[in-house]
C-alpha cells in the first residue's frame, strides 16, 4: 500500500502552518522528513494518519493494506504512551482486544512481537520498571502486532539519550533488514534521517513547504556511525536548513 | 584560609517527610492520656467532658447489651447503600461531563449549585419525596455523596494523559474501549482521591439522615445522647464514627495499593 499526499494545506485559524505539500511515500521504504521546528511536520503526520482533517487536499491510500494488517496506519510516539497500569504483554494485547483476538492466537502474536524487539523476557514488567529504550521498543513491539501497512513515527527517538538513540537506529535497520516496512519517520535529527531513510524531505519553516527531496541510495544495512557518504548527505541537509531554522527559532510564537 | 579548608555547609535537605509509624497512635494514646489525667485530677469538669474510661465502660455496655450491632447494623447498610448509589452516579455522570461538550456546559453550574446546599437542609423534602422509612436516608446520603465524587470524577478525567487517549485512537479502538481501558484506569488515582472525601462526608451525614424516623443506628444514639446531655454515650458514638471514618479511609488505601501499583 503507498501513500500520496495531495496538496495538503493546512491553517489553524489564520495561521498557514503548511502549503501544497504533495508527496508519494512506497511501499517498502522508509521516508524521513525534517525540517526547522514550527514547519508542521507533526502536525503533517497526524493529517496522514487521520488524527487531523486538513484545511485543504488529501491523504490518499494506495491500493489495499495486505492481508493480516488490523490498522494499516500506526503510529508510534515520541513519548511512547504505554499504559502505565498495563504490563509490556498487556500494552500489546490492548491493540489486539478490539479486533477479538484473545488467548492463545493473542499470546502467539504477542510472543512474535516481543521476540523481534528482545523483550521476551520482560514481558510481565510494568513500563515504570523500563528504560527509556525499552520503553520505546515496547510501542514498537506494540505497532508490529497489528501488521501495519505504513509506521506513522513522531521524533521517535527524540526522548532518549543519545547512546540508547544509536542501539534504538540499529534495532530498527535490523528489524527492516529481516522483513521490510513502509514508515513516514519525522524527526529534527539529521543524523537520524540519512541513517533510517530511504529519502528525505526538507520542509521549510512555517508555512511548510518541500524545499527539497533527497534521494540516499546506500542500502540502510551498510550504513554505519559516522559514514563519510552520510556525512555529506547530511552536511548537504543541514545547508538547507540552517537559514530556515535560524529564521525560525527568531520567530514569535504565537500558536 | 587555612590547609584543613572549611567544610561546605548543608543546606539541602528537608521538605521531604517521611512517614514515623506509631506516631499516629502515640497522639492519640497521649490526648486520651491527658483527658483521663485532668478528669480524674478534676480540672477538667465532669460536665466539661467525660472520663474516658467511662466511655470505654459505656461503650463495654453497648458492647456486651449486643445494642452495638442493632445500632451500626442499619447505619451501616444505610452507608454502604447511600455511598453506593451516590459514587457510582456520581463517577458515571463526572466521566460524562468530562467527555461531552454539551454535557459539560449544561450539568458543571448545575453541580456548582448543588454542591454548596447544605444536605441536611433537605431532608424534610427528602422524607416527602421517598418516605419517612429508609428510602430518604439512602437518598440524603447518595446525595452527599454525589457531588464531590461528580467534581472529582471529572476533573481526575481531564487530567488523563491525551497522549494516550489519541494513542487509543490510533490503533482504532472503539470509544468504550478507550473509556473502559484508558480513560477509566487512567482517572482512578483521582477518583480514589475523591472517594476518601465523599466517604467521609457519608458518615458525616449519616447523623443527619437518622434524625427522623430511626429508632436505631448510631446517628440516632449520638442524637438522642445529645439531647439527654449523656456525654459518655455521646462520646462513645463519636468514637464509632471516628472509627469508621478511619476504616474507611484505611480500605481506600488497600484499595489504592492493590489498582495503583503502577505509579511511580
Amino acid at each position: 500500500m503507498d501513500i500520496r499526499l495531495d496538496n495538503i494545506t493546512h491553517s489553524y485559524d489564520d495561521f498557514e502552518i503548511m502549503r501544497d505539500i504533495s508527496l508519494d511515500i512506497p511501499s517498502g521504504q522508509i521516508v524521513c522528513i525534517v525540517g526547522p521546528s514550527g514547519c508542521g511536520k507533526s502536525t503533517l503526520l497526524r493529517i496522514i494518519g487521520g488524527l487531523e482533517r486538513p484545511s485543504s487536499g488529501a491523504a490518499l491510500q494506495l491500493g489495499e493494506p495486505p492481508a493480516g494488517c488490523l490498522n494499516p496506519l500506526t503510529y508510534i510516539f515520541q513519548d511512547f504512551a504505554l499504559l502505565p497500569w498495563r504490563s509490556v504483554a498487556g500494552n500489546v494485547s490492548l491493540v489486539l482486544e478490539d479486533h477479538g483476538i484473545k488467548d492463545a492466537k493473542a499470546q502467539a502474536i504477542i510472543d512474535d512481537v516481543l521476540a523481534r524487539t528482545k523483550l521476551a523476557d520482560f514481558s510481565k514488567a510494568l513500563p515504570k520498571q523500563l528504560s527509556g529504550g525499552m520503553k520505546q521498543r515496547v510501542a514498537i513491539a506494540r505497532a508490529l502486532a497489528v501488521n501495519p501497512a505504513v509506521m506513522l513515527m513522531d521524533e521517535p527517538l527524540s526522548a532518549l539519550d543519545s547512546q540508547t538513540r544509536e542501539l534504538l537506529m540499529d534495532d530498527l535497520v535490523d528489524l527492516w533488514t529481516r522483513q521490510p516496512f513502509t514508515a513516514i519517520y519525522v524527526t529534527h535529527n539529521l543524523a537520524e534521517a540519512v541513517r533510517l531513510g530511504h529519502r528525505v524531505v526538507v520542509l521549510s519553516r512555517r508555512p511548510g513547504q518541500i524545499r527539497e527531496v533527497v534521494d540516499i541510495d546506500k542500502p540502510l544495512a551498510e550504513r554505519a556511525f559516522g559514514d563519510a557518504d552520510l556525512d555529506s548527505h547530511q552536511k548537504h541537509l543541514w545547508q538547507l536548513m540552517r537559514d530556515e531554522a535560524r529564521a525560525a527559532d527568531a520567530e514569535l510564537i504565537n500558536v | 584560609m587555612s590547609d584543613t579548608g572549611k567544610s561546605v555547609v548543608f543546606r539541602g535537605g528537608g521538605f521531604a517527610p517521611k512517614s514515623r509509624r506509631w506516631v499516629g497512635l502515640a497522639v492519640f494514646v497521649g490526648l486520651i492520656a491527658i483527658a483521663e489525667w485532668g478528669t480524674r485530677s478534676g480540672w477538667i469538669s465532669a460536665l466539661t467532658m467525660p472520663k474516658p474510661s467511662d466511655v470505654l465502660e459505656t461503650f463495654r455496655e453497648l458492647y456486651d447489651s449486643g445494642l452495638l450491632f442493632k445500632h451500626l447494623g442499619p447505619s451501616l447498610s444505610r452507608l454502604v447503600v447511600g455511598a453506593t448509589i451516590g459514587v457510582s452516579v456520581g463517577i458515571s455522570v463526572g466521566v460524562l461531563i468530562a467527555l461531552f461538550s454539551y454535557i459539560r456546559s449544561g450539568l458543571v453550574p448545575l453541580v456548582a449549585a448543588i454542591f454548596p446546599i447544605p444536605k441536611i437542609a433537605l431532608l424534610p423534602l427528602f422524607v416527602i419525596w421517598f418516605g419517612i422509612g429508609e428510602g430518604s436516608k439512602y437518598a440524603l446520603i447518595a446525595f452527599g455523596t454525589f457531588t464531590p465524587t461528580v467534581v472529582a470524577t471529572y476533573g481526575a478525567v481531564d487530567n488523563v494523559d491525551r497522549t494516550l487517549i489519541r494513542m487509543g485512537q490510533s490503533f482504532g479502538l472503539s470509544w468504550w474501549s478507550i473509556v473502559r481501558k484508558i480513560v477509566l484506569p487512567g482517572a482512578m488515582p483521582g477518583i480514589l482521591s475523591g472517594l476518601r472525601i465523599s466517604l467521609a462526608i457519608a458518615i458525616i451525614l449519616l447523623v443527619a439522615a437518622e434524625m427522623l424516623g430511626a429508632e436505631f443506628g448510631i446517628g440516632a444514639y449520638i442524637l438522642e445522647a445529645g439531647s439527654l446531655y449523656d456525654l459518655e454515650r455521646l462520646f462513645a458514638g463519636v468514637v464509632i464514627l471516628s472509627l469508621l471514618g478511619v476504616i474507611v479511609s484505611s480500605l481506600i488505601g488497600l484499595v489504592e495499593l492493590w489498582l495503583l501499583d503502577w505509579r511511580t
